[in-house]
This record gives C-alpha cells, sequence and structure tokens, in this order.
C-alpha cells in the first residue's frame, strides 16, 4: 500500500454538449446539410483535488455546480474530457441504490446480483449474505420478488448491499438519508465504521448537517470551479455566506444573510417573571423569544436557534422541524417561542444565533448569526466544569451515604 | 492493465447477468422454458405447412445419411437462424435496456453484450440438444459430429458478438438501427438457404447469367456467410458429413473480421455512454 492520496484529481474538465434537437435518427445525421447545433457547457472546469487515504471528504455545492458530475468521473461513470483522474485501491460508488435489480427475481437472487455488480465474487458475497440481509432487515422477505417489495424495503436491501461491498474508497451521493429513523440510525453507524477502519469516503450531499459532522474535508464546487477547499466548518460557512447575501449585516453582533421573505426581526430572553433581560441564573425558567414578520406567506418554516460560547463552541441547536412544530404558513407577524424550564448552561457569556429557513433547511429566509448576546449567572445546578450541567442527581448506595 | 483487471472481475458478474437474463426470461409463464422450444417448433409446423405441403419445396436426401424429412432439413437451419437473429437483436438492445446501470455503476460495458449473447447461445445449446435426440429417434447417427457442431456453435457465436458489440453501441446513438435491423434480418432470412434447400439457388443461377462485379448469381449468394454456417450446420448433422474446409475458413475470416470490426466500433463509441443513454 502507497501512502499516497486515495483518489487524485488532476486538471478535470467535463464537457456536455446541450442539443438543441437531439439526433438520434440516421436520417438527420446522412441528410442534415449543417452540423447538429449544440451548445457546450462545462460542468467541471479546471477541477484539481486530492482526497487523502483514510479521509471523509464533502463535495458541496448548488445545484448544478458540478459535483455529482465529478463523483461520477471518480465513479469512472463519465469520462472527463480533460485531465484525468487516479483512485488507488477498490472503489465501490453508492450512486442509485438498487441499480440493476430485476423486478421478477426474489430478493435472494438479486443480492448475488447486484453484489457481483458492485464487483463482489459470489464467495465474498456468501460470506455476507446473512449480514446483508440482517442488515437490511428483510429476513422474511428474501426470497419474495423484490417487485412486491415497499420502496423503503427495496433501497434498504440496496444499501445493505452497496455497504457491505467492504470497497477502500467509497463514493456516496445522497443516498443517506435512506429508510425509517432506526435505518437511518444503522447507517450512521456503518459509516462511522467505515471511518473508524480507514475507509476513504467521499460525500456528494445537500444536508449540511451531516456534511459537517461526518467529513474531515469538505471542497466547494461553483460553476464547474473548485472555489475552496478546507475544513467542514469554514467552507460550509463560505458556502452559506455566498448563498445568502442577497442581505447586509445590519450592524449587530455577527453578520445576517438570507432572501428576507420573512425575517426575525427581534430576539428577546425572557426571565420566570417574563420580562425581557440579558442576564438569567443556571437552572432559571427562561424563554427564548423571536418577533417574526414574513412580507409574503411562507410554506412550512422552520425556526431554529443555536446557542454558541464567546469562543465559538456550538452548545445547542434546536429547531421546530425537529421539533415537529412547524407551521404550515406563516404570514404577517407574530412571535415563536422556545421555553425552557431549567436552563442547563452554567455560568458564563454565550451568543445567539436564529434563523428562519425553509424546511429542507438548506435556504434561509433569514440567519442572524451570532446576534443577541447574554450572561448567566450561578445558580442551583452550582457547576463549574464545562458548558452545561446534565442536571443530575448524585446518589450513593447504603456503604457511602452521607451523614453516616 | 486496469482494463485487463476490470476483465477479471467481469467473469463473475457476466455470469450473474446472463443468469439474471435467463430467469427473467421465462418468469411468471406457466410453462417456463418449455416456450424456448415451443417457439422453433411452432416456426417449423408452419414452415413445413407452407414450403413442403403447399409449396412442394423437397430437399435431396441426405447423402450420405439418406434421411428426408423436411422438419428436420429445416430445423437444422432453423436454430442457427434464430441464434443470429435472438442474438443481434438481444445484443442491439442490451446497453439501451440497461441504461439505468450504466448510468449508476462502472463495469466493463461490454459484459451486457456478451450476457445477452450467451443466454441465447443456452436456448441454442438446448435446442440443437433436443434438436439431435430427434436425428436420433430417425435413426440419423448424429452423435460423432457434435464436438465439430460444438466447434461450428463457437465460431458462430464469435460472428454473432461482433454484430451484437457493433450494434449495441450504433443503437444508442441511432434509435432507427432497431427498425433497420428487422428488415435487413428479413431479407437475410430469405437469402439463407433455410427454408429451401440450396440447389434451388444454383439452378436459378444457371438460368440466368446475369453478372454483378463479375460474379453470378451463385458466388454473389455465396458471400452471405449465413449460407455457409448453415451448410455447415446440415452437413454436420442432417447429412452426416465433413463440411469443406474452404467453407469454414471463409467463415472464419467472417468471424474474426466481424469480431475486430466490433470491438472497435465498441470501444471508440462507448466512451459516452453514460451521457449519451
Amino acid at each position: 500500500m502507497s501512502s499516497g492520496p486515495a483518489i487524485s484529481v488532476r486538471n478535470v474538465s467535463k464537457r456536455y454538449r446541450l442539443y438543441h434537437e437531439r439526433n438520434q435518427t440516421l436520417k438527420g445525421t446522412l441528410l442534415q446539410r449543417k452540423r447538429v447545433e449544440f451548445e457546450e457547457f462545462w460542468a467541471l472546469r479546471d477541477v484539481s483535488l486530492e482526497v487523502p487515504k483514510g479521509g471523509t471528504f464533502g463535495l458541496i455545492g448548488e445545484n448544478g455546480s458540478g459535483k455529482s458530475t465529478l463523483l461520477k468521473c471518480m465513479a469512472r461513470i463519465l469520462n472527463p474530457n480533460e485531465g484525468a483522474i487516479t483512485v488507488n485501491g477498490k472503489m465501490s460508488a453508492l450512486l442509485e441504490l438498487g441499480a440493476g435489480f430485476h423486478p421478477e427475481l426474489s430478493g435472494r437472487e438479486n443480492v448475488f446480483l447486484n453484489g457481483s455488480i458492485l464487483g463482489l465474487s459470489k464467495r465474498q458475497i456468501e460470506e455476507r449474505f446473512d449480514e446483508i440481509v440482517d442488515f437490511a432487515g428483510l429476513q422474511h422477505f428474501i426470497d419474495t420478488p423484490v417487485k412486491n417489495y415497499s420502496s423503503g424495503m427495496y433501497v434498504r436491501l440496496g444499501f445493505s448491499v452497496a455497504i457491505n461491498v467492504d470497497p477502500e474508497v467509497l463514493l456516496v451521493d445522497e443516498v443517506l438519508a435512506v429508510g425509517d429513523e432506526q435505518f437511518q440510525r444503522k447507517c450512521a453507524e456503518k459509516f462511522a465504521e467505515l471511518k473508524e477502519s480507514g475507509k476513504t469516503i467521499v460525500i456528494v450531499s445537500h444536508a449540511l448537517g451531516s456534511v459537517r459532522t461526518l467529513c474531515d474535508e469538505v471542497a466547494l464546487l461553483e460553476h464547474g470551479r473548485l472555489r475552496v477547499i478546507g475544513p467542514p466548518g469554514q467552507v460550509i460557512d463560505t458556502y452559506l455566506g455566498d448563498v445568502h447575501t442577497d442581505r447586509a449585516p445590519d450592524g449587530e453582533l455577527g453578520t445576517r444573510w438570507g432572501s428576507g421573505e420573512a425575517r426575525i426581526e427581534h430576539i428577546e430572553l425572557l426571565d420566570a417573571a417574563g420580562s425581557a433581560t440579558t442576564e438569567v441564573q443556571t437552572g432559571e425558567p427562561v424563554t427564548f423569544r423571536f418577533h417574526w414578520e414574513a412580507r409574503q406567506p411562507i410554506q412550512k418554516p422552520v425556526f431554529g436557534l443555536a446557542l454558541y460560547t464567546l469562543e465559538g463552541v456550538q452548545v445547542t441547536g434546536p429547531n421546530t422541524r425537529q421539533a415537529d412544530m412547524v407551521p404550515d404558513t406563516i404570514s404577517g407577524s407574530g412571535t415563536v417561542d422556545l421555553r425552557v424550564d431549567r436552563l442547563l448552561l452554567l455560568p458564563g457569556t454565550y451568543d445567539l444565533t436564529a434563523s428562519l429557513l425553509d424546511f429542507t433547511c438548506s435556504h434561509a429566509y433569514d440567519n442572524r448569526h451570532r446576534a443577541f448576546r447574554f450572561d448567566v449567572r450561578r445558580g442551583e445546578p452550582q457547576e463549574e466544569q464545562g458548558i452545561v450541567s446534565l442536571g443530575g442527581t448524585w446518589a450513593h448506595d447504603r456503604n457511602g451515604g452521607p451523614g453516616q | 492493465m486496469t482494463k485487463l483487471a476490470d476483465y477479471a472481475d467481469a467473469r463473475e458478474l457476466t455470469i450473474n447477468l446472463t443468469l439474471r437474463e435467463l430467469r427473467g426470461k421465462y418468469k411468471r409463464s406457466v410453462i417456463g422454458w418449455s416456450w424456448s422450444l415451443i417457439n422453433p417448433l411452432a416456426t417449423v409446423l408452419i414452415y413445413s405447412l407452407v414450403f413442403s405441403f403447399f409449396l412442394k419445396v423437397t430437399p435431396d436426401g441426405g447423402s450420405p445419411s439418406g434421411l428426408k424429412v423436411f422438419a428436420l432439413f429445416l430445423l437444422c437451419g432453423l436454430l442457427p437462424w434464430n441464434y443470429l437473429s435472438n442474438g443481434m437483436v438481444g445484443g442491439m438492445s442490451a446497453l439501451v435496456t440497461n441504461a439505468n446501470l450504466i448510468k449508476k455503476v462502472y463495469f466493463p460495458r461490454e459484459v451486457l453484450v456478451v450476457a445477452s449473447l450467451i443466454s441465447w447461445l443456452v436456448s441454442m445449446l438446448i435446442e440443437m440438444g433436443v434438436l439431435v435426440v430427434i436425428l436420433l429417434l430417425f435413426g440419423n447417427m448424429a452423435l460423432p459430429w457434435i464436438p465439430l457442431a460444438l466447434l461450428l456453435i463457437l465460431l458462430q457465436s464469435v460472428f454473432v458478438l461482433g454484430l451484437g458489440l457493433m450494434l449495441s453501441v450504433l443503437n444508442v446513438y441511432f434509435r432507427d438501427v432497431q427498425h433497420f435491423i428487422g428488415i435487413i434480418l428479413q431479407i437475410w432470412f430469405y437469402a439463407t438457404p433455410i427454408v429451401y434447400p440450396i440447389n434451388v439457388v444454383e439452378r436459378a443461377a444457371a438460368d440466368h447469367h446475369f453478372r454483378i462485379l463479375g460474379m453470378g448469381l451463385d458466388s454473389l449468394y455465396h458471400l452471405n456467410p449465413m449460407v455457409g454456417f448453415v451448410e455447415a450446420y446440415r452437413d454436420l448433422l442432417y447429412d452426416l458429413r465433413l463440411p469443406p474446409a474452404g467453407d469454414i475458413i471463409y467463415l472464419a475470416a467472417w468471424s474474426v473480421a466481424t469480431m475486430t470490426i466490433g470491438m472497435i466500433v465498441f470501444n471508440r463509441l462507448s466512451g459516452n455512454l453514460a451521457e449519451e443513454l
């Protein structure tokens, strides 16, 4: 094993032809005097990057930025027009789950078929067969034709085969969100396991949250060119900053961005008595209140709040979508509260970020980054280490009880 | 180098894709595999009725076998023909019907064409097996000629695979190929001595003395490689004799040439399959 990069992409360009009128007939080609009209479109332009061995690498960018094209070039499905890509080690690409499943064949037959499409030998599949079926949770249905599977079962089986290919380099395109809650957790564990065991993973995703937590390094593509490459936090912030710079920050702490159809006008912290304050105590009941204003009706808005320490460590980040409290639509103006029965932040100064996003959480109507600062004073529980209290209570067994 | 490694990996994939084709072919049909025998039998029945009974086409008896059964004479030509036509049509659509796979997974694309051909090869072998059994029932001792017949099948497979490779990519770029091939196959069928004996053509050639490029009708007719294939199958199984060595060399030349051109065309055009499909 060489210690070179797992994937090296050197000056890769990929051109698509956009035909105005696609000729798929012989007559068209033979009889037409003039050349078929088409426009050239560079989906990738002079992209160079290296994915280190054992790293988890994210590719992000807006739709049409070329990230999927780059992934397909890495997977050898597309050939770049210029430049070269070298991949060291056995590679498997998760571009579509269950590609090549035959609807009339049973799950069992399809596992073998799909496995060999992904490059496994019969013996390897036999060894992993039970694991694959277990992982997909389809023990009872494995001999049923896959056309009778629900779409969830179908993708679960596809994912399960693909993830068990055990490649050295795994390319993943937006398939992390598959199946129900339980299956997603299993997938996340599997990815962590792959990462742990030193596999190289390349992920293309719009789910910035998972990119942020999973990846060691992220590349941002913009109109087919590489814009920036670096640690996830930094690159994602650049990306979000890019996407939503339509509005200038308005003189508060931190920055503000968003498309502005709806805004968070005012942020308040209310103490137990319900009056606005910037100073609360650990253990006190508090309420965070956002005053919003929507210039036009907004479908399924998601309100989110994030707390940071002064050093920039994010303490928490709840939103209304996770809590399943998304209204169908909002218009006019109003308020939304996050009530906290017992504030478990330990003494210190904290910054609050308020955001108003669309339902996919990828588009910000308004994002007020670290726009509100407040202090937490000493209260109950009286702890000093770290950022938060767990709010737990200690208890001894009878050999160590107090007052003995 | 990587290409070679790909092919090594692809062996298993080829087998699995072939199994998929075979299993998929007769799923959900009550009598399943029997269809692959019933189809040629039905054709034999129709052609026997039309050509033997109504039109009184009577081939000479097999020499030295002495066999004189039109249906068997027909089958010896029809089975190789079916292999050609199924193999060509299957190969032609192999890439287009698997577009989804090609766009999502990398593997050597040739595998799809090869797997399609092998699935038809399996049908061909089963049908040939049944034919040999029937021949034996009619007292035609075809058994010693089986090894040579297998070699002939191998040669024909190379020929059909070459055509399949070529057509598969052309069909991606020009969908008219599939309509075009329908007509070509029809002409080709009647330009091959399947439903009639070859001496019919020889007699016609003797009556008409027109020449194209210095060749008489008879020589032109023999340019068609399927004439050679069908005659060779008939020599081995119906007449029970060795086909002329010159014919076999001619067929081998056709097979190698077709395969070479097929591979060149395929390699030149298959680079952008994922975009063009």
